[in-house]
């Protein structure tokens, strides 16, 4: 993994450096925990305008339905950052001179550095639909955002969330807790069309519309109309339908929030440009986490990758290359959840939407229509390419092995007992799901039986 | 649907309104002969020349009836006291026991009436409130609202409900002369189990198994598709029901001593106190086999069950306090303290008490096989002192008085000492533990949230760290609540149990301990 650059020339390395980080999110934060434990001397510093520590962004939604309060989704207590000797500032950062290695701050001093790591997050698209700018009218990324949100739903009878994506559906969930009736504008034929085969896609649809949301499919947006107080009072349909509504949730993904570097010197696409240990194109200034384009990316990787895990690793990475010998980024097999109301996804490796020879698919669906299972693999050798789950949980370590170990379908199949995650006392579909394997591809596998036991030992869970 | 659960609730409050007004109801009036049968004979003279005042008269309600009785009684002792007169001094406890024979009229008249009107019509309200709940919502907890409920979060409804809990059990630990009238309504039922009439305990357990099985109720509708959660709470309704109300109350029909087969020492605290062995020693065969069956619960059975499911296998499936918590307290489970700070408490306290309690019950036992030349009486100063602080004022008046203030297992957690010694087991010698999935973990912070006992999972979670912790209950809610599938319950081997240096999957790039 190790290769010829040396942290010396990597970075400055000077006792006592100063490391500001920009951005206290999973990428900030990771990276400036991971540092603090191997340079016991630098100072660093994290700033942030948002909220002054560390908050689960993931858990927003969860603060809106009154499942947690916004101390909840703190992962630090907050004595945590002055016991590691983690300078916060909370405050916005108004521009950065790279040649004096300065940042400005909205209200505070400005702040020098010596190693200056970016890790400013995403911000939510918007298409310049006429009407965008009104009240009501909304993404969700941010705190003030949340907040935004409840005062604007507070006296709301309907709501339009257009988008179908992971922050569309969480968005219907919030609006539906508080009893708001929502309408779901996805664009396309079905929810998430470009990342979920059609039969998860529709078993996801089903839920959402078992939870009442009024789901139009196919249908775009056109404008947003006032209602003459600066508020809005409905959506314009491309084909001229017209829905009122007091809310109107735009989830239609996110891009790098680089407002803050763009005409600089540093070098941006549509994100921070960053090679494989996350060095800019300036010296001792870097990037990680949602805000950060990879020059070349990975294979069977995006040049973004906007999730929680990857901004982790990124931190975990930058962290190490900045006080080791730098080692390329390389994350291991891809994997995500989400969560669509009640049933969970999860997936590990790579499964397309769709597919073409020699690539084949097994899918299997429980007769509830609630739990699935999808494995993608090659046609020919059998080697596994990823698995899809829902509303079953497996275990991330059995995945990665098999990915990495290039394991075919059928071994893993055999083998699923030892990957199933659920509860105690939970039905298990893993032969069920052989069987339909074996009627699929005429084959006669039968489940793997660990070494067998007695009757004693079944009964003491041994 | 909702009218049906307005109904419902209409019920429970009526109910829980006639239900404290009875104790402001009834007359109370003592005649000598009954006066003459409750006590114990040395003192029915005594009695009759102190109480002269009072016999025959007639008292509008159990307060001003139990002053009167008190003072003269007061009086007579400070007497005696004055005089060094010790053996002469009344110690025993009549102010109940009287007040219950001097009840008369409306309450003592309608008990059957009354107890349809208060705890009958209270528990069918509640179920017309629970069951309708989630009908034709898909199956899938739904945490919605609880941190805007003025009930679950700490609001007006919530405190005044602890307030409300914390005088109930005041009083029916300290005053149950006052609340005679309830026990009033329990009498027939007592009658039918035991033969006897109804104690101010034979009260308390049949309210406090009624609300297992009530809030068990809606624990199913609540968890629904959660086959962990309900095989768990069934298990703790059925031992609370047969094993702690039943089985104790036909014993004593059979004139055996009254005895929980499932509860154990040390939090059945007084299990070696004097009395009890002497009780157990003098019902023949029954009786020698509760004992060794309560030495065997210790020795034998928490080691051994502790070590291959865990401290669950008790606290969140059998034990009676955990029942309670685990139904009842489901609703303010998330108000458990999760800082680092309270876990430094929780150490400070429930783990001095395991000693406390163990020293006390050793010198008791070293006292008896001296036969009391070591201490003589004086252990019963320390049984008092602790039954007082520990057994009444911590587990009863503020393990459940504190529900609504603290969450549900604040006896649990920093009091029982039961729950230290299974923990200590669990902690060192086990095969269970909580799993976490790679690095699925998204810090979102609902496994701590709803943690009763206060452990900060997802601190372990977001590190890809299995959860071995003394407190954990093993109740499961972290895993069910849990978004991304990250936590699952596990007994397995012992060896790779305690990750002491978490990698989390997925990054190849580095090795990071976290
Ligand atoms: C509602 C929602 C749900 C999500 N759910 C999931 C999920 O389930 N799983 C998953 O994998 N991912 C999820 N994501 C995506 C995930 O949250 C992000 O990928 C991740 O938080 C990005 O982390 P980050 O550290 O790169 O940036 P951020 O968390 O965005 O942190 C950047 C911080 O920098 C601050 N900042 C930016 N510019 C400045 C400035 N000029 N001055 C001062 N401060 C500045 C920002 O205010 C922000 O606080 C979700 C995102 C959202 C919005
Ligand atoms: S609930 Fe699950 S995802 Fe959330 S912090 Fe806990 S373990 Fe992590």
């Amino acid at each position: 993994m190790k290769d010829s650059v040396h942290t010396g020339d990597f970075c400055i390395l000077t006792k006592g450096r100063r490391i500001v980080i920009i951005g206290n999110g999973i990428a900030g934060v990771t990276c400036a925990r991971h540092l603090r434990k191997r340079d016991s001397e630098a100072q660093i510093t994290i700033i942030s305008g948002e909220t002054e520590h560390f908050f689960s962004r993931t858990a927003l939604m969860y603060i809106y339905m009154g499942h947690m309060k916004y101390e909840h989704t703190k992962p630090y207590e907050d004595w945590f950052w002055e016991k590691n000797r983690l300078q916060l500032v909370h405050g916005w950062v108004t521009s950065i001179d790279f040649g004096k290695k300065e940042l400005q701050l909205q209200q505070q001093e400005p702040i020098k550095y010596d190693i200056l790591i970016l890790a400013l997050g995403s911000k939510p698209n918007m298409f310049g639909w006429p009407g965008q700018e009104l009240q009501g009218v909304q993404g969700l990324y941010s705190y003030q955002d949340l907040q935004k949100m409840n005062e604007s739903t507070a006296s709301c009878q309907r709501a339009v969330v257009v988008g179908g994506g992971l922050i569309g559906v969480e968005m219907a969930e919030m609006l539906l807790s508080r009893k708001l009736p929502v309408t779901f504008l996805v664009r396309e034929a079905g929810f998430w069309e470009h990342v979920l085969p059609k039969e998860e896609s529709e078993l996801v649809m089903r839920h959402m519309r078992e939870h009442h949301v009024d789901l139009r499919l196919q249908t775009e947006l056109k404008e947003l109309l006032d209602d003459g107080t600066g508020r809005v009072r409905a959506v314009v349909t491309a084909s001229g339908e017209e829905i009122p509504c007091q809310f109107v949730g735009l989830a239609v993904g996110v891009r790098p929030n680089i407002e803050l570097v763009r005409n600089t010197a540093l070098e941006i696409n549509r994100g921070i440009l960053v090679n494989e240990h996350f060095a800019t194109n300036i010296p001792n200034v870097f990037a990680i986490g949602d805000c950060a384009e990879y020059r070349v990316p990975l294979p069977n990787r995006q040049s973004v990758e906007q999730v929680w895990y990857t901004g982790r690793m990124h931190g975990e990475t930058l962290a190490h290359n900045l006080t080791h010998e730098p080692v390329k980024y390389n994350p291991g097999p891809w994997f995500n959840s989400a969560k669509f109301f009640d049933i969970e996804y999860q997936t590990y490796g790579m499964v397309p939407n769709t597919w073409e020879e020699p690539v084949a698919s097994f899918y299997w669906e429980h007769e509830s229509g609630k739990i699935a299972f999808r494995a993608v693999f090659n046609g020919t050798d059998k080697r596994l390419h990823g698995v899809n789950a829902f509303g079953l949980r497996l275990r991330h370590e059995f995945f990665d092995r098999a990915l990495k170990e290039n394991r075919t379908v059928e071994e893993v199949l055999v083998k699923l007992q030892e990957a199933l995650f659920d509860p105690e006392f939970y039905a298990k579909h893993n032969y069920e799901m052989l069987q339909a394997y074996n009627r699929q591809f005429g084959t006669n596998l039968e489940p793997e039986k660990k070494k067998k036991k007695g009757m004693l030992a079944a009964l003491l869970g041994l | 649907m909702k009218t049906l659960q307005g109904i419902g609730l209409g019920m429970f409050l009526l109910a829980l309104l006639t239900f404290n007004a009875l104790l402001f109801m009834g007359r109370f009036e003592l005649s000598e002969p009954e006066m003459a049968q409750s006590v114990k004979q040395e003192h029915v003279e005594v009695l009759r020349q102190e109480l002269q005042p009072m016999l025959g008269k007639t008292y509008s309600s159990s307060f001003a009836f139990a002053t009167d009785f008190n003072s003269y009684l007061d009086a007579y002792n400070e007497k005696q006291k004055n005089s060094q007169q010790w053996d002469r001094v009344i110690w025993d406890d009549y102010a109940f026991t009287l007040a219950k024979v001097a009840s008369e009229g409306f309450v003592k008249n309608n008990k059957l009436l009354l107890l349809l009107l208060t705890v009958v019509l209270g528990a069918a309200g509640a179920l017309f409130y629970i069951l309708p709940k989630y009908k034709g919502e898909p199956e899938g907890i739904k945490n919605n609202g609880i941190m805007f409920s003025s009930n679950k979060s700490r609001g007006v409804v919530g405190i005044s409900l602890g307030a409300y809990l914390i005088l109930v059990y005041m009083l029916l630990y300290w005053f149950p002369e006052y609340i005679v009238n309830w026990t009033l309504l329990v009498d027939p039922l007592s009658h039918a189990l035991s033969g006897g009439p109804a104690s101010q305990w034979f009260l308390y357990g049949t309210i406090y198994t009624l609300a297992i099985l009530v809030m068990g109720v809606r624990m199913f509708r609540r968890y629904r598709g959660n086959n962990y959660q309900l095989l768990r709470t069934a298990s703790v309704m059925f031992f609370q029901l047969s094993f702690a109300f039943l089985i104790p109350e036909v014993l004593v029909l059979l004139n055996k001593p009254w005895y929980d087969f499932k509860n154990i020492w040390p939090l059945d605290y007084d299990f070696f106190f004097e009395y009890s062995v002497a009780s157990m020693l003098g019902s023949g065969s029954l009786g020698m086999f509760m004992l060794i069956w309560g030495i065997l619960l210790i020795l034998v059975a928490v080691p051994v069950f502790t070590y291959f499911y865990g401290k669950r296998w008790y606290c969140s499936w059998v034990c009676g306090c955990g029942g309670l918590a685990e139904t009842a307290g489901d609703p303010y489970r998330h108000l458990s303290d999760k800082s680092l700070k309270a876990w430094k408490v929780e150490r400070w306290m429930v783990y001095p008490i395991l000693v406390f309690i163990t020293g006390i019950t050793i010198l008791t036992i070293a006292n008896y096989f001296t036969e009391f030349a070591l201490l003589r009486q004086s252990t019963d100063v320390l049984h008092q002192w602790y039954g007082f602080l520990i057994g009444a004022a911590f587990a009863g008046v503020v393990g459940v008085g504190f529900y609504p203030l603290m969450g549900n297992r604040v006896w649990c957690r920093f009091g029982c000492p039961l729950a230290a010694y299974i923990g200590l087991i669990q902690r060192f010698k086990s095969r269970f533990r909580i799993t976490t999935n790679g690095g699925q973990c998204i810090s979102c912070g609902n496994c701590s949230t709803y943690c009763e006992m206060g452990i900060d999972v997802r601190w372990y979670a977001q590190r890809g760290q299995n959860i071995v912790r003394a407190s954990c209950v093993g109740c499961g809610i972290c895993a069910s609540v849990c978004p991304r599938g990250v936590l699952k319950l596990e007994n397995g081997p012992e060896q790779g149990r305690i990750t002491d240096i978490p990698v989390l999957t997925g990054n190849d790039s580095v090795k990071v301990l976290s």
